[in-house]
């Protein structure tokens, strides 16, 4: 491998408007890392490191976005800095004009500060203010989005900012008066002279020095390109939100010798609904599946409600999110009931993988050395068809699934005809509910089937206990869940979920429930 | 100025926060923050990997070899004290011999950067012979294990006061440990000066502390070293005494290296060696007669301390103090212990105790309200202080029925909030919904206000005006981002009758106000208001005289002059001068502009030996209402309108208090409902981190929140009629657990089992055992 050659890039972002070029660092180096440090920008704050407390969050520009380019929130603690190669970064820093030096005790009031500053400070928002410059940030994503027409939108932006002092009461409040302004701004006219994509490709090469070892980090153009780069480095690892890979590096300081994004090629971001068939690509972001899905696909949606946060979902990829293939990702139940086809290619061509088949073992996937997922495919469900998903978690928001379950039932002349339920976060890996599904086919579909059904789930699953619940908690709320289903899927067939549920389960009759 | 009306006093009047705008624009600087001197140092804390065990050997060359290191350091490398504590030194700064805990410092690796030092951190060798470790209270009661003798507070015949009860309830309530998670982690920059001196600059609560401490591990006097605290990302009591530790690391560091060292912790390093609100267990056994009156009361409690003493007994004094809340109990033995197990040693944190001992005489009631079939708010009611000779606490304070607000409280808050009305409705929407059941609870609150350690009931603050009219304010408080600092700046602004735009208040440094207390037991602003009053009472009188003298007025006169709208004006006459020109006249007069202001809180004092005594000033008082959905399929849970109405006396800046009641609120929920410390059999902490432990995020807090301050509530004796507000609004979330234990009730009769902190698994468990043995 070569070093530093001619034919080596440097890293090209743009912070807070001032072009930057880097050289010398390690490209394992976080956003975080490279902000608080070379970059001197000691405003936005490290409060975790894996993504979790929202301290860090800083707005990217992304070209690539489905309605032309537009500000995400972002968690700068796990990506990694090659990762915003031809991208625009903006921090807290950024948003006070006159460079933010202000006099006097308040630091300067009135004008030269930005709306969210203004509202949030009005609202008495910080207390310690360690949280502060991330949630300004979300705030300022949600300033010039134009869709956070619902009040449970807001809690979704924000949801990813926890604040220790507040009680969050004023930040939601100052949200509420920013939320959708779109000032006619510098930052507003920023975002309009983005072209449409960049998709700016990257070599980048670090000589390792010392105790510190030799790193590589590509950004390829096309898959032709990537399947060279496969072929000569074995040991390449693929990244894209680095949402999951992130904490690889932050928390076991984990220092990849060769990575590859996949942000630059095109064909993998594609999202695509016609003819009653969905296809979605690798690199799809979660927050725009789940854009796409909100009428459409309702089971998706719901799913995603509750996943993550904003900046988890502006960054996580559904490629990400399966090809980790953690018994507790939670798009992996929903493509087993809704029979899915992945799509996997490596240089010989694409092969398709049942979802049913995906899943091999404990974070196994069926991909081969020299392939990568390139999109998922499935259809509409068919209009006999009674799908809900559910996500039950310790913390409603930003929490990884204790159970999480998408089930569909086909129902003709009364009786279930086909069942598909499949859970995570109850075996090795995601997984179909095989007892119970059998318990329900040929029944007539009430909810004595489904209570009997759900007896079954013993035989299905010995789910462990962890800091989430216990295996008693886990195997009672799956047998709920299946209880849960036949009222759920009575008033609509495809359940959307009310304003802000209690709980995803037993919604039914509430009356914002979706309706397709 | 002459024809404009002055611009009123700031005093409790609505404010933003003293650093608001700095907080937003990112201009606020943390001690991580700090622009580090060239050659600064970075620390890695290596930690014991067994929860107690001998050190046999230790091999650092490895570590000594790796790139960048600068030096391993072990307990030998101390030049002074190697024990540390804020109240008995029993804890090692790094072990030497022995580890008594998963998590206790034993080495520091200092290198070029943090990277670095942790890559090295992983080299360090460290040879154990693993030792049998207490985990739990039950282990350290059987091993009697405990930080000290009992602490027993008694009245009455409590045996023949219970076996007359016709309602007698008795059994076991546990609470768990909470993480302070303050969003900044530890931090510390210690910048070697000439000869011995040092200066530090700590994310600490109590700056004196950190100087004392450091000067004996340093072995130096306390005169050589400053510590600075230039603001805190959070505290809640975390940083009281377990800066301390850190900032004196930092030091070592510096000192042994003799370059400016940081020692700054991840959120993994901060969770893993840092303590916690402690856990306790309190055994109980009430009587209560046919109206449901509390006769008798037995508790035992028991704290679990964690490895070392810190806090540990003032915060079981203050468990025992708040045994009763808002309760008369003519007859009672309360008697309490602090276990010392091999866990992190744990700490303050918001309420310091006070919340844990609530905890069990409100499951009491909780539980004597279920098996009598009545409403539990009206129970509450019934049992309140009142007047004689139902004022007395149980250590013997009078609780004065004039200033006992929660009569007033009650009576508003249910009215206000609809309550009596909304349980009905909540009856009615229960019966027709077969999973998701409302429930409504009423909590009280009465928190006594002082450091019960009454020697530290003090404060000294030192103003200076320079000649332009502006001025620089010290006090002795820390500002974590509770508006100590806002206050203090109101205060000051309304004594010396200037803007607040003219003052500024400095960071918290230790050669500004000496030998200070920590900012805790949400004293703050009582104790440092009342310095800074005194400190600008006599820069006043000086400038009276100087402003006499230029307006050539009398004595009698001079006294009627008044300090305000950034004037000093005589009232008779209407005329007035600027506030610039009075102070530069007193430096040509040769007057002092700089003045040091003291307080101490007068009347307080405990005897431990015989339990009675008035540890307290005066007590805060607040009630609440709280309306939650469960939902008996999973167990999760919803609050749907939560109705705050606290005493905050004459709220000295009520924006910022409103701050405070509901912070504090919501943390307590996040105590009681989400926070689960977890930790395995052999005492590895499991939840280091946001992504397994978690606190409210903005979606667990309810959209429909009332709070509002008491109005008419001055209270007499406290800077301004204000009431202290940081910890008592934490308990109100007491009334959490008892609106889930009313929609839990409705799946079905008899009392209900609710175990804490009220997770999803709990409330599920709780709704199963509910609905009877035939549920599954
Ligand atoms: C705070 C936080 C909250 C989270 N919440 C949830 C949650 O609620 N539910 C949930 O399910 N997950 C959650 N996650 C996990 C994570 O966000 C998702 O798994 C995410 O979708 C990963 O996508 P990514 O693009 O960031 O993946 P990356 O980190 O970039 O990659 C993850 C892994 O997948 C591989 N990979 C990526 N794309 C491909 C591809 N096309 N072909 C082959 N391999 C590929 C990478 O090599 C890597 O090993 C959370 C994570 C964090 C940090
Ligand atoms: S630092 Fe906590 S989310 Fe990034
Ligand atoms: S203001 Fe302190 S964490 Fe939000």
């Amino acid at each position: 491998m070569r070093y530093a050659g001619p034919d080596m890039d440097a890293v090209l972002l743009h912070v807070n408007g001032e072009a930057r070029e880097v050289l010398d660092v390690s490209p394992t180096t976080t956003l975080l890392e490279y902000l608080r440090g070379p970059a001197g920008l000691s405003g936005t704050k490290e409060g975790c490191a894996e993504g979790d407390c929202g301290a860090c969050t800083v707005v990217v520009i992304d070209p690539d976005a489905p309605g032309g380019p537009r500000f995400r929130a972002v968690n700068s603690c796990l990506l990694l800095l090659p990762l915003l190669h031809g991208k625009h970064v903006l921090t807290v820093e950024a948003l006070s004009q006159h460079g933010g030096q202000h006099g006097g005790q308040h630091g300067g009031d009135g004008p030269g500060h930005h709306p969210v500053q203004q509202a949030l400070v009005a609202a008495l928002g910080s207390q310690c203010g360690y949280c502060t410059p991330g949630v300004i940030m979300s705030m300022f994503e949600a300033c010039y989005r134009g869709d956070l027409d619902a009040p449970w939108k807001l809690d979704d932006q924000m949801c990813g900012n926890l604040c220790r002092c507040t009680g969050y009461r004023p930040i939601r409040e100052a949200t509420q008066q920013i939320a959708g302004l779109r000032p006619d701004d510098r930052f507003g006219a920023a975002l309009a002279e983005v072209g449409p994509s960049t998709s700016a490709t990257l070599r980048y090469a670090f000589e390792g020095r010392g105790g510190t070892p030799s790193q590589s980090f590509w950004i390829p153009g096309t898959l032709s390109e990537l399947w060279d780069l496969m072929d000569a480095h074995p040991e390449l690892r693929l990244v894209v939100g680095a949402t999951d890979l992130g904490l690889d590096v932050t928390k076991k300081g984990e220092r990849f010798p060769a990575l590859a994004s996949l942000q630059a090629i095109a064909e993998l971001r594609r999202l695509e609904h016609a003819d009653g068939r969905w296809s979605i690509g690798a690199t799809v972001r979660l927050a725009d599946l789940e854009d796409a899905t909100a009428q459409a696909l309702p089971p998706m949606a719901r799913m995603l409600r509750f996943f993550g946060s904003r900046q988890i979902k502006n960054s996580a990829t559904v490629g990400g999110n399966l090809c980790n293939a953690s018994p507790i990702g939670d798009l992996a139940p929903v493509l087993l009931a809704l029979d899915a086809t992945m799509v996997v290619a490596g240089r010989s061509g694409e092969r398709r993988v049942p979802a049913g088949e995906f899943f091999v073992s404990y974070r196994s996937t069926a991909l081969r050395p020299g392939e990568l997922f390139v999109r998922v495919e499935l259809p509409d469900p068919p209009a006999n068809a009674r799908v809900v998903a559910y996500k039950v978690s310790k913390r409603r928001e930003m929490d990884i699934s204790a159970v999480a379950a998408a089930l569909r039932v086909d129902v003709d002349g009364g009786v279930v005809t086909a069942a598909r339920l499949a859970f995570g976060g109850m075996a090795a890996t995601p997984a179909r509910a095989r007892a119970v599904e059998a318990a329900l086919v040929g029944q007539p579909w009430s909810q004595a089937s489904c209570d009997a059904a759900a007896e079954r789930i013993g035989d299905d699953f010995t789910p462990m206990s962890d800091h989430r619940g216990s295996a008693w908690y886990r195997a009672t709320v799956a047998g709920n869940l299946v209880r849960a289903m036949f009222d759920d899927t009575s008033q609509c067939a495809m359940p959307g979920l009310p304003d802000r549920p209690t709980s995803m389960v037993g919604t039914a009759g509430s009356s914002s429930v979706h309706h397709p | 100025m002459k024809n404009q009306a002055p611009p009123p006093s700031p005093l409790h009047q609505p404010a933003i926060h003293e650093s608001g705008y700095r907080h937003v624009s990112g201009q606020a600087r943390y001690v991580d923050d700090w622009p580090l001197p060239p050659g600064t140092g970075h620390v890695w804390v290596v930690t014991s990997p067994h929860a107690r065990a001998r050190i046999v050997g230790c091999e650092l060359a490895a570590a000594r070899a790796m790139p960048g290191v600068r030096a391993v350091l072990l307990a030998r490398d101390v030049p002074g004290s190697l024990h540390i504590g804020p109240i008995v030194h029993d804890e090692e700064l790094l072990a030497r011999d022995e580890v008594l805990y998963v998590g206790q410092p034993v080495a520091l690796v200092v290198a070029d950067d943090l990277a670095a030092a942790r890559m090295a951190g992983a080299e360090v060798r460290v040879e154990y012979e693993v030792r049998p470790a207490i985990l739990t209270i039950e282990q350290a009661i059987e091993a009697g294990s405990y930080v000290a003798e009992p602490h027993v507070i008694a009245r009455g015949d409590v045996e023949a006061a219970l076996a007359g009860a016709a309602l007698r309830i008795d059994g076991e309530v546990r609470t768990g440990a909470q993480d302070h998670f303050y969003l900044e982690t530890q931090a510390a920059l210690a910048i070697p000066g000439e000869g011995r001196t040092m200066t530090v600059l700590s994310s600490s609560q109590h700056p004196t502390e950190v100087q004392a401490e450091v000067a004996a591990v340093l072995g130096v006097g306390r005169n050589e070293i400053v510590c600075e605290v230039p603001r805190m990302g959070g505290g809640f009591g975390g940083k009281e005494s377990q800066a301390t530790p850190f900032a004196c690391m930092a030091a070592l560091a510096a000192h042994v290296t003799g370059r400016p060292a940081k020692v700054w912790l991840n959120r993994e390093r901060d969770m893993r060696i840092t303590g916690k609100r402690h856990p306790f267990l309190g055994r109980y056994d009430a009587g209560l007669d046919a109206d449901g009156r509390l006769v008798a009361l037995s508790v035992e409690l028991w704290s679990d301390a964690g490895f070392s003493a810190d806090l540990s007994l003032p915060v079981l004094d203050r468990a025992l103090f708040h045994l009763d809340n808002a309760y008369y109990v003519p007859a009672l033995r309360l008697c309490g212990r602090a276990c010392v197990t091999n866990l992190p040693s744990n700490t303050a944190f918001r309420g310091f105790g006070g919340p844990q001992g609530m905890v069990v005489i409100e499951e009491i009631l909780n539980r004597a309200a279920e098996r009598m079939g009545i409403d539990p708010a009206v129970l509450r009611e019934r049992n309140y202080y009142g007047e004689p000779p139902r004022d007395r606490a149980p250590y013997g304070q009078e609780i004065p029925w004039a200033h006992n607000r929660l009569p007033r409280i009650h009576a508003r808050l249910m009215e206000s909030s609809g309550y009596a009305s909304r349980r009905e409705a909540i009856a009615a929407h229960n019966a027709a919904s077969p999973w998701q059941r409302r429930g409504i609870g009423f909590q009280p609150v009465k928190f006594g206000i002082s450091f019960t350690k009454s020697v530290l009931n003090q404060a000294g603050a030192f103003v200076l005006v320079y000649t332009d009219g502006t001025v620089q304010l010290n006090h002795g408080g820390t500002e974590m981002g509770q508006g100590l600092h806002t206050k203090m700046l109101t205060v000051c602004a309304h004594e010396l009758g200037v803007p607040v735009s003219a003052v500024r208040v400095m960071t918290t440094a230790t050669d500004k106000v000496p030998n200070t207390s920590a900012t805790a037991a949400s004293s703050g602003s009582d104790l440092n208001g009342q310095a800074v009053r005194h400190a600008c009472g006599i820069l006043r009188e000086r400038l009276r005289a100087v402003a006499a003298r230029m307006l050539e007025l009398s004595e009698d006169q001079a006294a009627a002059l008044r300090f305000e709208g950034g004037a000093v004006v005589h009232p008779g006459s209407a005329r007035s001068l600027a506030f610039p020109d009075v102070a530069q006249q007193a430096w040509l007069d040769r007057v002092s502009l700089s003045a040091t202001g003291y307080y101490h809180t007068p009347g307080v004092g405990y005897d431990h030996a015989t339990g009675q005594g008035t540890p307290f000033y005066y007590y805060a008082y607040g009630g609440v209402v709280c309306e939650v959905e469960v939902n008996g399929l999973t167990g999760e849970h919803r609050m749907l309108r939560v109705d705050i109405l606290h005493d905050v006396g004459s709220s000295l800046v009520p924006t910022i208090d409103r701050g405070q009641v509901e912070g504090g609120f919501v943390q307590g929920v996040g105590w009681l409902t989400c926070e689960e410390v977890l930790v395995t059999a052999d005492g590895h902490p499991v939840t280091l981190g946001p992504s397994t432990y978690k606190i409210p995020a903005v979606g667990d807090v309810p959209v429909d929140l009332r709070v509002e301050l008491l109005p008419q509530a001055e209270q007499p004796g406290v800077v301004h009629g204000s009431k202290a507000v940081g910890e008592p609004p934490f308990m109100l979330a007491l009334g959490v657990v008892t609106a889930l234990r009313h929609a839990i009730g409705s799946f079905g009769p008899g009392e209900v089992e609710l175990a804490l902190p009220a997770t999803p698994e709990a409330i599920l468990r709780a709704v199963q055992r509910q609905r009877g043995p035939s549920t599954t």
